[in-house]
């Protein structure tokens, strides 16, 4: 059970009053995970896997034991299948270029016009490096992933289904095990994007049978410029570093070097030790709730979401029409307002929402709008932020048509 | 933030549309919230004697660039560019964070240019 009264207790952001509804952008932090970060910072801030002195040892048993935690979080089979990372961004750029080590010109990747731009941008420049081809899998009428137009867009060589879990525009969840059944009948490699889908669900990368799972800490209660990289074992050996450096090798001489055993092996210079930390906290905190609970919480207050937006006839939430694959997230815009209006506004109400492209270009685009406003949510939010949401909308609604 | 006058500015802006003669056309993109302003510029013995802008964008922005278009308009080029960011503040009357400081500028920014150009 989530009692959103009591963690938003353990928020100490929250204290000012904010209605704060951009969890999609970054989560506010609890109290325990900024306490496990400064016990790192104030009691033994040493480097990891170097030190044999005590400080050190504790160091790498407090980064170590994240990786299990993180493991437990996704299921992963083995600790080692763990990377830590700087985020998203880094884990999907890595990723790609892992997978781009076995393609060759000609070869082509399928990605959806759902992709955040670090799921886009990366397999742009190994395009260009190595003329392999990106593919996109249309939107349906009703705004979802047209899983039918799979056979249709993919060709022979298509080498990688590389796709978002949930989108963070729009909130609509991507019809994975379809998807990945699909690609493995193909034989094709696959990468999922759960920067939003690991917050918000229990994340089991066995049973979702993907090769890539990358997300953030910092949109899951943890702090920022951290992150994973989920890599199937069975594919250690097969790839090669893309980051070269010290911690991840076994020997090194003037011409060549051998590597270390993974995780290592991923994991080239001094990691984001406190962050990592961090995230074991962030992560350990979720699980004492259990992610079906946190899923179930976020699913009922997103009904109210949509519902709430939709009571007021100027706003047009934009995604799927039913909702019913929608999911902490409501991406709308209101009639004769632009969207950055409507923020600042929100704001001096004292909410927090975002507006803008979300690093969805291909999206804003195929919705004909050049930005939306958003409001997406966490556990610590309330239908009381919601109903402070509505309150505010209809006064902007009324500041902008006085006339 | 949204005083009646801004208002009145976003909902009726000042030499909206396209010139027919313009001398100097620049295009502005702010790819922060998506805007796209397009300016017209008449120039006549250095002198801009029509100017107009085209586009969508939010209150701030319209508002700035139908304010701005409204002040230049019979102005000797090398007056104005020597308006600076202050002046469209003034200009608007707000106070606005960094985000949203591109939003009034973006107009200020198109006019220099086309002007420089
Ligand atoms: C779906 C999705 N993918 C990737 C990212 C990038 O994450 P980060 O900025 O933490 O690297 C985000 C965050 O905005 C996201 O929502």
């Amino acid at each position: 059970m989530i009692d959103s009264h009591s963690i938003r207790k353990n928020i100490p952001a929250l204290a000012n009053g904010v209605a704060y509804l951009d969890s999609a952008s970054t989560t506010l932090k609890p109290q325990t995970v900024i306490d496990a970060m400064n016990a790192y910072y104030q009691e033994f801030p040493a480097n990891v896997h170097r030190g044999v002195y005590h400080m050190s040892e504790r160091a790498t048993a407090a980064y170590e034991h994240a990786r299990e935690q993180v493991q437990h979080f996704v299921n992963a089979r083995f600790p080692e299948e763990i990377i830590f990372t700087s985020g998203t961004t880094e884990s999907l750029n890595m990723a790609a270029r892992m997978c781009a080590q076995s393609m060759r010109k000609g070869d082509s990747v399928l990605l959806t016009y759902f992709e955040h731009h670090s799921n886009i941008v990366p397999w742009q420049l190994i395009a260009q490096e190595k003329g392999v081809e990106l593919l996109y899998l249309p939107v349906t009428e009703n705004g979802e992933i047209d899983v039918e137009a799979f056979d249709r867009i993919i060709k022979p060589n298509t080498k990688i289904l590389a796709v978002t879990h949930i989108s963070n525009a729009s909130g609509i969840v991507s019809p994975l095990s379809q998807l990945v059944a699909k690609a493995r009948a193909h034989g094709m490699r696959v990468i999922v994007d759960g920067a939003q889908s690991a917050p918000h669900m229990p994340i089991d990368v066995q049973a979702l049978d993907v090769d890539f799972f990358a997300c953030s800490a910092h949109k899951m209660l943890g702090p920022t410029g951290v992150g994973l990289l989920y890599i199937r074992k069975e594919l250690h050996d097969s790839i090669e570093p893309v980051v070269g450096g010290g911690s991840m090798i076994r020997e090194v001489s003037l011409h060549s070097s051998t590597w270390a055993d993974a995780p290592a092996k991923f994991e080239a210079g001094t990691p984001n030790i406190a962050g990592v930390i961090g995230f074991g906290a962030a992560v350990s905190y979720l699980h004492s709730f259990g992610m079906d609970a946190v899923n179930a919480y976020i699913t009922q207050l997103s009904k109210k979401l949509y519902t709430t937006l939709e009571s007021l006839p100027y706003i047009h939430i934009l995604g799927s029409s039913s909702h019913e694959h929608q999911h902490g997230i409501a991406s709308f815009i209101m009639d004769g307002v632009h969207p950055h209006d409507v923020a600042t506004i929100l704001d001096q109400e004292h909410l927090a929402v975002r507006a803008g492209h979300h690093c969805a270009q291909p999206l804003m685009k195929l919705w004909g709008v050049p930005a939306t406003t958003r409001a997406s949510l966490y556990i610590y939010n309330t239908t009381e932020d919601i109903e402070r949401l509505k309150y505010a909308l209809e006064k902007v609604y009324s500041i902008f048509h006085r006339n | 933030m949204y005083q009646e006058e801004i208002l009145e500015h976003y909902r009726h802006p000042h030499h909206h549309g396209k010139l027919e003669h313009a001398t100097k056309i620049q295009a502005e993109h702010n790819p922060l919230c998506g805007d796209k302003l397009t300016f017209y510029l008449e120039i006549k013995n250095n002198v801009v004697v029509d100017v107009s802008f085209e586009g969508e964008g939010c209150a701030i922005s319209q508002a700035a660039a139908s304010m701005l278009t409204d002040e230049i308009i019979g102005k000797p080029i090398t007056e104005i560019q020597q308006l600076q960011k202050e002046h469209v503040l003034n200009m608007l009357g707000i106070e606005l964070g960094p985000t949203r400081l591109k939003c009034a500028l973006l107009s200020l920014q198109g006019i220099t240019r086309a002007l420089n150009s």
